[in-house]
């Protein structure tokens, strides 16, 4: 075998150097994780396919019941009807399609963030990478910022997608034309605005810290989801709700674009229950006064029973505090992936192979 | 300057001593055989000089006192750990693009002229390549960034007879060429016979044998490094046994 001779080495002393540009981390972390990547945009490039296809005719029926006019006749009404009646799977979190689209983020989160460390380890590739001129804090930093950021920009404009689809739900004119309105924090918070990819972001970086703990990739991608589940269910059910402090009204109907926290009783200024006991109903409601059928049974008990001296309260959050609090919960969760983050580099400086 | 200083080094998994009280120097522009049975601390100590483990006791210095692990030294220093490990589903000019991008200096002309003579397609993945094409490349990959010291982790454990004197010719050529010292770990004895010049004997964690070669097989009186290097094994490993 004949060997290449080799010309003589370029610099001698290189103690001193600078580091190396943090830029050329941009075309290996494209060539590790293009097929991640690609998946990412297969994903969500279908979402967004299928927003299209069916927010379209959703907002022409919109359109064209607004814009009819004189709003109580009949072909009006009928339009109206129609946008009524366009039965929307992805209303609502609990719907199938809603469950289903819920799991975006952390599905992409997992997938693409917890093999990111624990397949250098599994495979023992960081044998490699974690031995060349460019540190391997500097390495894992450089990664993680740009697939973190490369998801938040994909996730971000299918976030404003869904945002563009429920428009309809949340108009303020809805109401007036007996249109289906919808609370804008109980129909997929967390896919819409900056929260879809904030839960994006903070699925990656949990999972990449996963990844770096476990130093598996299945078992890491497991860790994940469930601590993803745990946090999600635990802002849903706790702590959204507590970003500002709720209005309280004694209006029997709030705006039906409110997400209601709360509803309790009061008599004489004093709590009485928190919905009114069957007892009470078959006393004062047992005959509902004519003409009100069309309102809601709250509306009813609330109409029946306020000349016997109760009234009912409602505490809730008004829709206009939409970006406020996707703002607020955006924010926290970046301050949790940057925090990740750290913590991810802190144990890839100090991993002991 | 010695590519390699330890002292007092020694690290420990659990309450197990994998490497214990290791202090040596080893000179630059030799070619280091780091000799012993499996489990003696050779990848311990290789790990140790490449910053991937942190020590438990003692320090290690490389390149003429910088330390292990910190930028300045990874520049000057190309490791294949062993089964050279390579990022499976990227394509050779893929393993090209990354490497050449996390160094400073990159011979990109070389590594496609070698890997020209040896036949490795450039589009081929790493994963697809046998045993001996992933070692060459590993070692090409190495070879391009022109470092300072080499050090290499059971190199030729895993290849074939042909494909392991083709690896070591591919070393020693380079070596020759332009003053690179080199440092390697292995258990097969044979193949070290031929290329070092600087033997290093570990045995149960520890160092029993350091020194140039020449100095030392004259010092002990045995014809062959291999003989040298049984005898203290045997020695070690049966201390109750009279000679």
């Amino acid at each position: 075998m004949t060997a290449l001779t080799m010309p003589a080495r370029p610099d001698a002393d290189d103690a001193s150097l600078r580091p190396l540009p943090w830029r050329r981390m941009a075309g290996v972390t494209w060539r590790q994780h293009r097929i991640a990547l690609a998946a990412v945009a297969v994903l969500l490039g279908a979402l967004a396919v299928w927003l299209w296809i069916t927010g379209t005719p959703l907002h022409h029926a919109y359109a064209a019941a607004v814009a009819c006019h004189p709003a109580g006749s009949a072909a009006c009404q009928s339009l109206a009807g129609t946008f009524n009646g366009m039965n929307d799977r992805m209303a609502g979190g609990t719907t199938p399609g809603g469950v289903l689209l819920q799991l975006v983020p952390v599905l992409i989160g997992a997938f693409a963030g917890a093999p990111v460390l624990a397949r250098e380890l599994e495979t023992g590739t960081f044998r490699y990478t974690w031995t060349q001129g460019f540190s391997r804090c500097r390495w894992a930093l450089a990664k993680l910022v740009l697939l973190a950021v490369a998801l938040a920009a994909a996730t971000g404009a299918a976030g404003a997608l869904v945002s563009w689809y429920y428009q309809p739900y949340f108009a303020p004119s809805s109401a007036a034309l007996h249109l289906n309105e919808m609370s804008p924090f109980e129909t997929l918070f967390i896919l819409r605005g900056v929260a879809f990819p904030a839960w994006t972001m903070a699925a990656f970086t949990i999972g990449a810290l996963a990844g770096m703990l476990i130093r598996r990739v299945v078992p890491a991608i497991i860790a994940t989801l469930a601590v993803y589940a745990g946090l999600a269910v635990a802002t849903a059910g706790l702590l959204r709700e507590r970003y500002l402090t709720p209005l309280l009204t004694a209006n029997p109907n709030p705006p039906g674009t409110a997400w209601t926290i709360s509803q309790w009783w009061t008599k004489d200024g004093r709590f009485a229950f928190a919905s009114p006991p069957l007892s009470l109903i078959n006393q004062f409601c047992s005959a509902p006064p004519a003409g009100r059928g069309k309102n809601a049974p709250f509306g009813t008990f609330a109409q029946c029973l306020a000349p016997h001296g109760y009234s009912q309260w409602t505490s809730y959050q008004p829709a206009s505090r939409f970006w406020p609090f996707q703002w607020i919960e955006g924010g926290w969760l970046l301050v949790l992936s940057a925090l990740l983050i750290a913590a991810t580099i802190w144990l890839v400086r100090r991993r002991a192979a | 300057m010695n590519v390699v200083e330890a002292s007092g080094l020694g690290k420990r998994y659990g309450r197990t001593w994998a490497l214990r009280e290791c202090t040596l120097q080893i000179p630059a522009g030799r070619v280091a055989a780091l000799v012993g049975p499996n489990g003696a601390g050779k990848s311990t100590l290789l790990n140790l000089a490449v910053g991937l483990s942190v020590p438990s006791a003692g320090a290690v210095t490389v390149l003429g006192g910088r330390p292990a692990g910190s930028p300045a030294a990874l520049d000057g220093i190309a490791f294949v750990a062993q089964d050279t490990p390579l990022y499976k589903n990227l394509s050779v000019a893929d393993m090209i693009y990354v490497t050449r991008s996390l160094n400073r200096r990159f011979d990109r002309r070389y590594a496609k002229a070698r890997l020209g003579e040896l036949g490795i397609p450039l589009t081929r993945r790493a994963g697809r390549l046998s045993g001996g094409q992933q070692a060459q490349l590993a070692l090409t990959l190495a070879l391009a960034r022109r470092p300072r010291l080499l050090i290499l982790d059971e190199p030729v454990a895993m290849l074939d007879p042909v494909a392991r004197h083709d690896f070591m010719a591919t070393v020693l050529a380079a070596a020759a060429g332009d003053g690179m010292s080199v440092l390697l770990s292995s258990h097969v004895l044979t193949e070290l016979e031929r290329v070092a010049s600087y033997l290093i004997l570990l045995a149960r964690g520890q160092v029993r044998l350091a020194g140039e070669v020449a100095d030392l097989l004259a010092t002990h009186g045995q014809a062959s490094l291999e003989e040298l290097a049984m005898t203290y094994l045997l020695e070690t490993h049966t201390p109750a046994v009279p000679r």
